[in-house]
């Protein structure tokens, strides 16, 4: 799409690892992230999704590799440098993660009020203007308990908008939600990405949505915990040669055998 | 008039001299991070100035992000608070995009809706209302206990005494060391205490009498209560509470299973067998160190045991234990009802763990004190 700059790349993923108590969940991965891009993490249940997005952002080290942002590495900042690259991605949790003893918009101020100087009726008004993004102004002084999942997580993604970061990622974003929220959430994303250059990875299954917005795709596969295919989602679906992928983007049950990438 | 203030990459020129046709100028890029300061400055000047008409030229804005919007939006709303025309242009048009998703109507009455405040009154009748409510709720749950109890010894269901079990070794077993060392402390102390002003009557070897009645009817039961309302009661709720936000209670219920009959009882009767057995190892762990006192000035040891069979019989013993399994009782039902009456959200479980605590040592004392009023009258 218009807005990715193939030029600047702004996630490096090099020869990536992912472990639990010593049992490989993802092996010797690479790929790259451009600036502007929605790029979406594909994949059967149980193939790592969650987990690599999950050391993209920091959360765990690499079993082995490394994953640079910006041209930094998460697991080795530290300080202000940490800060500061934590400052540079928003992230909106599969489960919403809403802080449970805040309003939704006490849940979206928050990090305007960590990490700006803005003045209060300033927070008060872009917390406002994030929650009516998702369709949730009238919700604003709820408690995160008293909404439904769906609502609870396009919460989070206000929340994870709220200092507008370069880089937003998103788990499972349209799951649970209905299908005219979802192809408003997908409108909201492509309008960021195109306007704000915002870079989107996002981890999701919903195959209607990825059409739609996605400017790239990996797939992971937990057989070979490798990424058996990239590129556009519908050149995907109709060229690739792995009878896996296409299976997948096609919904036919029973599995079919996977293919090197 | 002109004012010029620069915040990292942004900044602002306001001309206000002609008050029909003020203009301010943006310049740099708008984002979180630089937006703060230059806000701040841009609404002291606009509060200071007059304008009835401004215009709004963004030709010098490079960058744009969301708060940056916010702040456009923040200027449009002056048409409402002020009654001033306001007109924004030379927006790079994918800025417009992001301003134009916005409607200002939605934020003329903006912020936030405020949670209405409750007068005392109110507060204190709600208040009323809540512990009106709790004692029902709680005298319909020990209802609810029994029945399940009843049905379950009745009907012949499936008793899990591997859970049972799961509950005494957690429950019991692992709570020796800290209610022996309780327990030890406390016979210690008391013996110690009492033995200084006792020595000077040459009554001292009657702290032998003191600990062991003590121990035996009051303080055994009573301190393994306490530290079970503190190890075990609050366990009970905070497992119980987060089956219920999980909706694993909800699950056990449309299963057609009881969930007082599946999570409760099991963990009353642990606690039931494991209170008495607690309580004897509390009274020889207290019997211990008013022992260690005695010995240590200079009376033998068959002295201090026949001091303290003479003073202490079954009847003492028994009641005590008595008393325990009671408490047991109490702990383990108040800590499994707190844990189902937990609501949603993170803090619900904290919250339903204090309140079994709380609720738990509230109903030891009273229990303890009717006990002791029975007792009495009944010559025990």
């Amino acid at each position: 799409m218009q807005n990715v700059d193939s030029t600047s790349c702004i996630i490096r993923v090099e020869n990536f690892t992912a472990a639990y108590d010593g049992s490989v969940v993802i092996d010797d991965i690479s790929f790259e992230v451009m600036r502007g891009e929605i790029f979406v993490v594909l994949g059967g249940s149980g193939c790592g999704k969650s987990t690599l997005l999950k050391h993209m952002i920091g959360l765990y080290p690499p079993a082995g590799g490394k994953i640079l942002i910006d041209g930094r590495d998460i697991v080795t900042a530290e300080g202000e440098e940490r800060r500061k690259l934590l400052r540079t991605f928003g992230v909106a949790y599969q489960s919403g993660a809403l802080f449970g003893s805040m309003t939704l918009i006490e849940n979206v101020k928050f990090p305007l009020e960590e990490f700006t100087s803005l003045p209060t009726e300033a927070i008060d008004l872009i917390a406002l203007m994030k929650l009516k993004l998702v369709g949730l102004e009238k919700y604003s002084s709820h408690m995160p308990s008293e909404l439904s999942g769906g609502m609870q997580k396009r919460a989070a993604i206000a929340r994870a908008m709220a200092l507008d970061p370069k880089i937003l990622f998103l788990d499972e974003p349209s799951a649970g939600l209905d299908p005219i929220t979802s192809a408003e959430l997908d409108q909201l994303i492509m309008s960021l990405a195109r306007n704000l250059k915002i870079t989107f990875v996002i981890v999701s299954h919903e195959l209607a949505s990825i059409y739609s917005i996605a400017d790239r795709v990996i797939m992971l596969d937990k057989r070979v915990k490798k990424i058996v295919a990239e590129g556009k989602p519908q050149s995907l679906r109709d060229e690739s040669t792995n009878p896996w992928v296409r299976q997948f983007f096609n919904r036919e049950p029973g599995r079919a055998e996977t293919q090197g990438k | 008039m002109e004012v010029l203030t620069q915040a990292e990459q942004a900044k602002f020129l306001l001309q206000d001299q002609n008050p029909e046709d003020a203009s301010l100028q943006l310049e740099g890029s708008l984002t979180a991070a630089s937006a703060g300061p230059l806000w701040r400055d841009l609404k002291q000047r606009i509060a200071r100035s007059k304008f009835s008409r401004l215009k709004v030229d963004c030709a010098g804005l490079t960058y744009c992000d969301g708060s940056g919007i916010a702040l456009l939006m923040d200027l449009i709303l002056l048409k409402w608070s002020r009654q001033a025309e306001v007109t924004i242009i030379n927006l790079q048009p994918r800025f417009q995009e992001l301003l134009g998703q916005f409607d200002p109507q939605d934020f003329v009455h903006s912020k936030a809706a405020k949670p209405r405040s409750v007068s005392s009154i109110v507060q204190v009748g709600r208040g009323v209302h809540i512990l009106w409510q709790d004692t029902f709720n709680l005298v319909s749950f020990i209802g609810h206990v029994f029945v399940a109890g009843f049905q379950l010894f009745k009907r012949g269901h499936r008793i899990r005494w591997r859970d049972v079990l799961l509950v005494a070794d957690n429950a019991g077993a692992n709570a020796l060391p800290i209610v022996a060392l309780i327990s030890f402390l406390i016979g210690l102390i008391m013996a110690f205490q009492s033995a200084m002003p006792m020595k000077q009557f040459g009554a001292e070897i009657f702290v032998a009498n003191l600990v062991a009645l003590s121990m035996l009817r009051e303080l055994g039961p009573l301190m393994t209560a306490i530290i079970l309302a503190g190890r075990s009661g609050s366990a009970f709720a905070a497992e119980i509470g987060t089956m219920k936000v999980n909706e694993e209670v909800a699950s056990l219920t449309t299963m057609g299973v009881d969930p007082v009959r599946f999570l409760v009882i099991t963990r009353l009767m642990g606690a039931v067998v494991i209170t008495p057995l607690l309580t004897v190892f509390s009274n020889l762990m207290g019997l211990i160190g008013g022992w260690v006192v005695l010995i240590s000035m200079g009376y033998p040891t068959i002295t201090y045991v026949q001091q303290v069979l003479g003073a202490v019989g079954l009847k003492d013993l028994s009641t005590g234990l008595f008393k325990s399994v009671v408490f047991g009782i109490l702990v383990a039902a108040v800590g499994c009802f707190r844990g189902l009456q937990t609501e949603i959200g993170a803090s619900a479980v904290g919250i339903s763990t204090t309140k079994a605590v709380v609720s738990g040592l509230i109903l030891i004392v009273m229990a303890d004190g009717l006990f002791s009023v029975l007792f009495y009258y009944l010559n025990i």
